[in-house]
């Protein structure tokens, strides 16, 4: 067991023993869901199914469907899909990076927001997927012998680089969670009293026994699986900037981007975890687990990360006057001032002001405030991927050429309908799925628990 | 052949790591422990020698690289050499950087994968087995040392019985298992 400095608070609030633990995580699976499930289930149900069905229409008609136009060819769709795949950073983040590092706060948090993380880049790789506009060649990207010449897939090119990147990412990332999962969800399996439950859990748990050797092998999985997926989070987002960074767009073709774009998106994603986990927290009874410490702890993380997203915007911009290329001084003046002048300063505000917030203490310990906030980041960085994506190459070379973005009433849809799937399943991983990482959560009740910690033995030798 | 087996259950970690201390400082075999959560320092009491695991990843990764860089060469250099924006690419070392990214996913693509795979059959662990702890509470709040009689012939039962009444256990239970 080991011991942490007395004026740390404690992670884990109240007197729990390990059986309260099990019970706190198990007790919302096994009881009926509550009417708020339902209603919640219900809702995001509908919206994911309205954007199925906007999916459909769109692989039948093509993707014309979309408000894209000759000068704007890219827009919406890859601003969903940057947005999402930066808001699926942060569950990787949480438990392979925060592994390394040891901080034992990220136990509480790390099961849901690696979920969050899986079902984000579900979300994002929908995106790539149907702006093929034909599905069903999706396999093109895969480097497959195929009867063209065989006509490779182009390895030079940063798309494919994505392709890699993400494949990679969700399913290492799935394998890293799942793993996690297996002894919880042997925990639930060994409780479990109705039948289908017991099978299901039982399948899942892949026959865990807890056993020493087990253990020991776990340990080193996981340890091994963060330290892969640590540079893994990091060349993800790297690699989806490369696909703006590479190319010659006044605007995108900025060296400043992969750093950039995984400080935004590990922003963006505590953010998501923050809007979630506040919920989450209330409705499951889990205060004693996530209280307002995990929350400042995150706050932290979001008022760093934006202020170096903060910094790089204002880097870039003195980068386009610096360099005296009209074009990209342009550009950056245009995003400012041009037409889409309000996308840009709703951006600013949201990422830059509002992080800033987070150094007042009060702020950064208010729950109401955090999730107020957390909502403005999500929306900024939004904006962001808009701003950087559509304002960059509204205004073409030739005058003539220029245009606007109109959304038609399918991005919309696909768009929104993203969301209401990445909730239901969200709201699936809530319902049968133990939030919290048990195995992990105990090993820290010694040390870090509340009833522990007051002891007057926690500081004598044991 | 029938074997005795005595499993000793206790409701709390370093209870329990007291008392395998004491029970192998007296000459008794633990065969195995069982615990809800990773109980940090029982290895090295018990005999678990530690695994070898992290060597495959390595091995694994390994091979992802070697299969990329490989690959690579083969599509973009030699079966059918792409023009891309004039840049070189006669030789792999001229369009090395390029490479770099997909190198790099693949590598850990196959050492992550492999490593998991190698994880679940080592451990015996995989969709349909039956769950192989000795007593569902396991998973929960107790934890198990197994002691087999096979494996403890200096020492007798009644020796191995005032050992553990002496480590403070709250259930015993001994069982023949073929």
């Amino acid at each position: 067991m080991q011991k942490e400095a007395a004026i740390r608070e404690p992670l884990i609030l109240g007197h729990k023993s390990y059986h309260d633990v099990t019970e706190d995580v198990c007790r919302p699976i096994e009881d009926k869901a509550p009417r708020m499930w339902y209603i919640l289930f219900g809702i995001a149900l509908i919206i994911g199914l309205y954007g199925v069905g906007c999916i459909l229409y769109l692989l039948g008609t093509g993707i014309g469907v979309w408000g894209l136009n000759k000068t704007i060819g890219w827009a919406w769709d890859i601003t969903n899909f940057v947005w999402w795949v930066g808001i699926g950073h942060a569950g990787t983040l949480i438990s392979a990076v925060l592994l390394l590092f040891r901080q034992k706060w990220r136990m509480a948090i790390n099961r849901s927001a690696e979920a969050m993380t899986i079902f984000a880049v579900f979300m994002a790789g929908l995106f790539p997927l149907i702006h093929m506009g034909r599905l069903w060649v999706g396999y093109w990207v895969l480097p497959l012998p195929n009867q063209f010449g065989s006509l490779w897939v182009n390895f030079n090119s940063p798309l494919l680089w994505d392709v890699f990147a993400i494949s990679t990412y969700l399913s290492v990332s799935l394998v890293f969670w799942y793993i996690g999962l297996i002894p919880d969800f042997a925990t639930i399996r060994d409780r479990a009293k109705k039948p289908v439950a017991k099978k299901m859990y039982s399948i899942l748990s892949f026959g865990w026994s807890g056993r020493a050797k087990h253990w020991n092998r776990f340990e080193t999985v996981s340890l091994v699986l963060a330290g892969l997926a640590t540079p893994l989070v990091f060349s993800v987002h790297s690699i989806v900037s490369f696909d703006f960074a590479t190319s010659v767009i006044p605007g995108w073709h900025t060296t400043i981007f992969p750093p950039y774009f995984v400080c935004g998106a590990v922003f963006s994603g505590f953010a998501m975890v923050q809007t979630l986990l506040l919920v989450m927290r209330k409705a499951m009874g889990l205060e004693a687990y996530i209280h307002t410490k995990h929350v400042e702890y995150m706050n932290i993380v979001i008022m760093v990360t934006g202020s170096i997203v903060g910094t790089a915007y204002i880097t870039e911009l003195f980068i386009s006057w610096y360099s005296g290329v009209e074009y990209e001084a342009y550009a950056f003046l245009n995003r400012a001032t041009g037409p889409y002048w309000w996308a840009y300063w709703s951006m600013m505000t949201c990422n830059v002001i509002s992080p800033q917030l987070m150094w007042i203490r009060k702020l950064r310990r208010s729950l109401m405030f955090t999730f107020f906030i957390s909502i403005v980041v999500n929306i900024g960085m939004w904006f962001e991927r808009y701003v950087i994506i559509v304002t960059s190459i509204h205004r073409d070379y030739v005058p003539a050429a220029w245009s606007m973005h109109y959304p038609s009433h399918i991005d919309i849809g696909v768009y929104i309908g993203t969301i209401g799937l990445f909730f239901v399943f969200f709201l699936l991983f809530a319902r049968y799925f133990p939030v919290l990482a048990l195995n992990e959560v105990k090993t820290i009740l010694k040390g870090s628990g509340q009833s522990y910690k007051e002891s007057p033995d926690y500081h004598k030798h044991h | 052949m029938a074997e005795k087996v005595i499993y000793a259950m206790y409701d709390d970690d370093d209870v329990l790591k007291d008392g395998a201390k004491k029970l192998v400082s007296n000459g008794v075999k633990i065969a195995e422990v069982f615990s809800p959560f990773p109980i940090h320092g029982i290895d090295p009491i018990i005999g678990v020698k530690n695994t070898r695991l992290g060597i495959m990843a390595f091995l694994y990764g390994l091979t992802g690289l070697t299969l990329a860089t490989y690959g690579m060469r083969f599509f973009m250099v030699v079966d059918w050499p792409m023009n891309i924006g004039g840049k070189p690419n006669f030789t792999y070392l001229d369009n090395m950087l390029a490479f770099i990214p997909v190198t790099f996913e693949f590598t850990v693509l196959c050492a992550a994968h492999g490593m998991a795979i190698t994880y679940l059959l080592r451990n015996k662990t995989l969709p349909g087995i039956p769950a192989q702890n000795p007593d569902p509470r396991t998973t929960d709040d107790r934890f198990v040392i197994e002691i087999r009689m096979s494996e403890n012939h200096k020492v007798s039962e009644e020796a191995i019985d005032k050992l553990l009444t002496e480590t403070g256990y709250v259930e015993i239970d001994k069982k023949e298992i073929k």
